[in-house]
């Protein structure tokens, strides 16, 4: 019994000292950010391999998102004969919801852990030691243009997902379901507000693309040297980065949903 | 510049510009037709014994057409009416002093908007002023309450 509570104590203790070394490695970064507009180039790369080629698999999920959802909501709106609200159906939940959470996750999985999994791969062979050695600050050269690059793209793959995924519904709501393409697009101009559902959705994933970001380069920064370290590193930051979006939606949502 | 360099900067162009573009689409969906986008507008008040479930945002329409919204709806706590602030279009300023406001509602089950109908007085509106004649709710749950009753009641007669 005394054991289980001290491994339960042990593994708290563990807890508390990973998030408290994310904490001062998040405060550590501060000062660096405005010395990496010196050097754009970085951030540019990085921009490349992490927003960029991010961009297919974003616009691909984003489509059949939204053709699912128009899909699925027609089914229940002919019940009811509302039929023409299904585009401001789809585009509220896609903007709101599904755009900033579903482009996070799949920036989580896609490019979060490849940049654990770089940045582990640079500690594992010594790249990180030699920077220092050559008075190369590794923050500034290797971590900073990595977080810069994933705040900028993840709200733009967000928007690029939502918009996706409003042309999807589209497609299959006017072209295969018989919508009227008139009441589709009025209904969405009456019923998403620009600050209320366009605006809370673009400051989610801005807050997504930040603590996915961070997440990557914390756990590529401190991955234990090693093949094993590294793959944890990357698992580790896709799994806490998706509990993590999950979690903080629903906070987020709380807080700008409108009459709650 | 060497050729690779290149390539990727204008493969992050691109992001970016698709990126924004998507902003631009989902800003303008939103700032479509909806009575007042960014547009002047004057204030009307109008007071009503019920508003049914009228929420802020709701049309202000005049012949159907949406012309302004409700911005606020408020309880006067003296007379125990209800107050609600019209934000109308100032397109529209014509509106006569007799001008009749009354709580409609779209469809069977829709959402309660307010209708305005002008009358013929040469006077018009300014803002900040109090439309004098409304007609409240009409609770659809009452209607129906009355026309069961009256149903029950005239086997007697």
């Amino acid at each position: 019994m005394n054991k289980s509570l001290q491994a339960c104590w042990n593994s708290f203790g563990q807890f508390a000292g990973t998030f408290g070394g994310f904490q001062l490695f998040s405060l550590r970064l501060l000062p660096y950010l405005p010395k990496a507009i010196l050097r754009p180039r970085l951030i540019t790369e990085q921009i490349y391999s992490i927003g960029a080629l991010s961009l297919v698999l974003t616009m691909f999920g984003g489509f059949f998102v939204g053709v699912v959802l128009a899909l699925q909501s027609y089914s229940t709106l002919v019940e009811f004969g509302q039929v023409d609200s299904l585009g401001a159906f789809a585009s509220e939940a896609l903007v709101r919801e599904l755009g900033p959470v579903v482009a996070a996750l799949l920036f989580a999985g896609r490019a979060g852990g490849a940049v654990a999994s770089e940045v582990g791969l640079m500690r594992a062979t010594n790249q990180i030691a030699a920077m220092e050695l050559m008075a190369v600050d590794p923050l500034q050269r290797i971590i900073v243009p990595r977080f810069i690059a994933g705040v900028i793209s993840v709200p733009l793959l967000a928007a690029i997902f939502c918009t996706m995924g409003i042309l999807g519904a589209y497609l299959v709501g006017v072209h295969q379901l018989g919508v009227d393409a008139g009441a589709f697009w009025s209904h969405i101009q009456d019923r998403v507000d620009l600050f209320e559902d366009v605006g809370s959705g673009l400051f989610k994933s801005f807050v997504f693309g930040v603590s996915a970001s961070l997440m990557g380069v914390y756990e590529g920064y401190y991955a234990v040297p090693g093949a094993s370290g590294v793959s944890r590193a990357a698992t580790r930051t896709v799994v806490i980065t998706s509990v993590w979006i999950l979690l903080f939606d629903f906070v987020l949502t709380g807080m700008t949903m409108p009459g709650v | 510049m060497s050729s690779e360099a290149r390539a990727i900067d204008v493969s992050v162009g691109l992001f970016i510009l698709l990126g924004l573009g998507s902003v631009i689409f989902l800003t303008s969906q939103t700032l479509g037709s909806n009575g007042l986008s960014g547009g002047e507008s004057y204030t009307l008040h109008a007071r009503f014994g019920h508003i049914g479930d009228l929420k802020v945002r709701a049309p202000v329409a005049l012949a159907g057409v949406t012309i302004g919204r409700v911005s606020q709806i408020t309880v006067d706590p003296r007379d125990y009416q209800a107050t609600v602030e019209l934000r109308i279009d100032t397109t529209f300023n014509q509106l006569p002093v007799d001008t009749f406001a009354s709580i409609a509602t779209t469809g069977l089950l829709g959402g309660k908007y307010i209708e305005l109908d002008p009358g013929g007085d040469d006077e018009v509106l300014q803002d900040l002023d109090e439309i004098q004649f409304t007609q409240s709710a009409i609770l659809l749950e009452n209607l129906i309450g009355k026309f069961m009753l009256k149903g029950k009641a005239e086997p007697d007669e």
